[in-house]
């Protein structure tokens, strides 16, 4: 049965809000003017979550809203059209937290008939969301609690259909591990702000959605052509061929012979045994077949199998660089089955692999430091390079036991319970996890991991390459390119398309915009564009300020290994940042914002960007940023031409 | 005289449905992919491969159809009469790959025609033409 409210312009036509603690199921005609002010995905899912969820509602609790939204560009005609935005408060950062996804489900869910899906309560029982095109129904999920995510998709298929798209939490997210994820596709993720855990609160273990509709755009003729010429273009870009062939893995080796590959825990950030878990050791010892999401003709994704003596074979996506990077040498494994065996086991207990990567390597370091001892193991040791270790540790942690209860709150909270200096090393900024490039000898990408608004992550701004480009030692005029990272990345978290082949295909910001102008009403430049992410950005900031009640600064520093430690070995020996630099930096940044030195954002910049209403909340709880003496910059960010790798 | 077809090669299949996309787009100016006239059968979690299902040219589609509303065409396609197929689906369980599809906003069954639109856009080789050349009859 089809929806009764037609979509247009990229839209689907339809918006759910679901009560999952009274079952109540309510479609709306999706709010057109909500798209085209915020953008979709990640824009919406913030103006939602900073219009309707109490300041002070756990991010546990009921009041809090678990939301999906597939944007404009979401299964349209458009490379990559293949993501999907999930968001909630986080309860890794206790703000604005939201994560996508590739894979089918993005696409399925608008080919359904929707655009948005707002949860809200807490079901009285295992339960999972079932969309049939224009039927919707709460199903009893209790069958498949506590199975993995890697055997609940299999399970749901084998039930439902194979042309259903699933999406699961595994025992992570249903035990409130605060960094679990989404799985979907058999191994594609939302793994970052803990939107796993929200799930889990909510009792709702996973997404089953089989859509069979059409989309419709403002001109599919255009669209058509304009995308077919990007695609029949860049095949023979020069990158296409090794970004096949490795999808992202290969960046190991990279960061490695740049010295900013994190290694054990950020201890330092060259790994001697890099190029055995580096992608050509993976698509040879165990590259099952290559994996593209919806649409996409790169096919980053690589679906592999992991070998290892006395395991049973396991099959998996990925590693991509991040999780080589955080669960290869930052854990200090030295050979890529062992990389995969990890991946698939955070993949399948439903833990993001980056943040997992990152508590596994903190525990490490407690080990090595003394601070945990087998006596806190139940006898076992955890030590670098083993993962028997790092797999016992991961099921103290699933299942809470121990010391384990400490670290399913992530490295920001294990640190608070151990004490004793770990804080230096717990490498987070706001209670997530940092990605997998060290900072120290990057100075973009160190600020990038500080202001990041959802936590230390690199996506909102991935600015290594130009830390390499602009030099190291630089850093006069870094705030204002990430600014404008954090600006235009994000950009295609709202419109949920992936950002891959942006940057390294060489595709300019200005075809995007022409393939969102043929699919929506909207008719933009990037300048514009920019400027609304400019306003999402402020927006999710008041909103972290009004829920943390502090100024901003205190929240955007990095733990002291940042500034007390020089990187020990390896070509970057002895570089490091001051603390003067990690000040500096911000307060450039925080000028380059039009913010006040405490990182709060002033009347004017909050007027600028029409939002008025979050200057007001912001100046009754005294956290309203003081005028600037030189009033505000006009535009935020510095366009920067990001280099195809 | 040349007869063509789509040629599969499956251990290059990414999965990403681009072909099902233009395939839609392509005949019935919408976007959407369960409107297509081949399929991508995904098997994961083992063996993990992608496996295109086109149309085979064998022809037991126009032998079973009881209306006479598919035909052969000299490049090897075989063509809907949309205006003679009264979508009684016959022709579905005699496709051996299963690549012939109904929706419901079409009234008559989606065969593929040979356009190659899809093959054009893949960008692994997974599917591509293939040609072959036939003898002239007496």
């Amino acid at each position: 049965m089809a929806n009764e409210f037609a979509g247009s312009g990229g839209l689907a036509g339809t918006t759910l809000r679901i009560n999952l603690t009274t079952g109540e199921i309510k479609k709306y005609p999706t709010d057109r003017k909500l798209m085209r002010e915020w953008f979709g995905g990640r824009g919406v899912v913030a103006k939602i979550l900073y219009d309707e969820v109490p300041r002070d509602a756990d991010p546990f609790g009921p009041e809090n809203l678990f939301i999906m939204s597939a944007g404009v560009m979401s299964g349209c005609f458009i490379p990559a059209g293949a993501k999907i935005g999930f968001g909630s408060i986080s309860p890794l950062t206790n703000g604005h937290g939201d994560s996508n996804m590739g894979g089918h489900l993005g696409p399925a869910l608008k080919f359904a008939g929707y655009d948005l899906v707002i949860m809200s309560g807490i079901a009285p029982k295992p339960t999972y969301l079932y969309i049939d095109d224009g039927t919707v129904e709460l199903r009893d999920a209790t069958r498949y609690w506590g199975l993995g995510s890697l055997e609940c998709e299999p399970a749901m298929k084998k039930d439902l259909g194979e042309d259903f798209e699933i999406a699961t939490i595994g025992p992570a997210g249903e035990n409130g591990i605060r960094f679990s994820c989404i799985t979907h596709d058999f191994g594609r993720q939302a793994g970052r702000t803990g939107q796993g855990a929200v799930m889990g609160s909510k009792k709702l273990k996973a997404i089953a959605i089989r859509g069979t509709g059409s989309l419709k755009v403002h001109d599919l003729d255009k669209l058509t052509e304009h995308v077919t010429a990007i695609i029949q273009r860049t095949k023979a870009h020069p990158n296409m061929v090794p970004w096949q062939k490795y999808g992202t893995s290969f960046f190991v080796g990279w960061s490695n012979n740049n010295a900013v590959l994190p290694t054990r825990n950020f201890q330092t950030t060259y790994f001697e045994d890099a190029e055995a878990i580096d992608g050509p050791a993976l698509v040879e010892k165990c590259l099952i077949t290559h994996k593209a999401c919806f649409g996409c003709w790169m096919n980053c994704g690589k679906y592999t199998k992991a070998v290892l003596p006395g395991k049973e074979t396991v099959y998996l996506e990925g590693p991509e660089y991040e999780t080589g990077a955080l669960c290869g040498s930052n854990l200090g494994m030295t050979e890529i089955n062992q990389v995969c065996y990890l991946n698939w086991l955070m993949d399948n207990v439903g833990m993001d692999t980056m943040s997992g990567g990152g508590v596994v390597a903190f525990g490490m370091e407690c080990f090595q430091r003394g601070l945990i001892t087998t006596d806190d193991l139940e006898g076992h040791t955890l030590n670098w390079g083993s993962v028997e270790d790092a797999e016992h540790f991961v099921d103290m942690i699933v299942h809470r036991r121990g010391i384990g209860e400490y670290f399913a709150g992530g490295t920001k909270r294990a640190a608070e319970k151990i004490g004793r200096g770990s804080e230096k090393f717990a490498m987070q900024v706001k209670g997530q996890e940092m990605s997998g490039y060290d900072g120290r000898y990057a100075p973009g990408m160190m600020l990038a991991y500080m202001t990041c608004d959802i936590g230390a992550h690199h996506n909102r701004a991935w600015t290594i390459t130009i830390d390499m480009a602009e030099g190291q030692d630089t850093i006069e005029g870094r705030a204002n390119v990430v600014i404008y990272m954090q600006h235009i990345r994000p950009l295609f978290d709202c419109w949920c398309i992936c950002r891959l082949f942006w940057g390294e295909l060489d595709i300019e910001p200005e075809e995007i915009v022409e393939a969102l102008n043929y699919i929506t009403w909207w008719n933009i430049d990037v300048a514009e564009a920019l400027k609304t992410s400019d306003k999402i950005w402020n927006l999710v900031r008041c909103l972290y300020l009004e829920r943390n009640q502090a100024n901003g600064r205190t929240f955007d520093y990095p733990p002291a290994r940042a500034w007390e430690d020089k990187i020990p070995s390896g070509p970057n020996a002895g570089k490091g940042l001051s603390w003067e630099q990690v000040e500096g930096m911000l307060d450039d940044y925080y000028a380059c914002r039009g913010w006040d030195n405490n990182g709060n954002p002033s009347r004017e910049v909050l007027h600028d960007l029409k939002l008025d209403f979050a200057a007001d909340n912001l100046e009754k709880i005294g956290l309203l940023g003081k005028p600037l003496p030189n009033g505000i910059p006009a535009v935020r960010g510095q366009r920067y031409k990001a280099k195809a790798f | 005289m040349t007869i063509k077809r789509i040629k599969v090669t499956s251990a290059k299949c990414t999965g990403c449905r681009l072909c099902r996309q233009i395939c839609a787009i392509s005949h019935f100016g919408e976007i959407n992919p369960r409107k297509a006239a081949l399929k991508i059968e995904a098997h994961f979690p083992q063996p993990g491969v992608y496996r295109p299902r086109v149309c085979a040219q064998c022809g037991k589609c126009m032998e079973v159809c009881p209306e006479g509303a598919i035909y052969r065409r000299d490049d090897g396609a075989y063509i809907v009469v949309a205006e003679k197929c009264t979508n009684c689906g016959l022709c579905i369980p005699a496709c051996k790959p299963g690549v012939i599809f109904q929706h419901p906003d079409v009234p008559y069954v989606i065969i593929c025609d040979n356009c190659f639109k899809c093959t054009e856009l893949c960008n692994t080789g997974a599917i591509t033409i293939h040609v072959r050349p036939v003898k002239e009859s007496a």
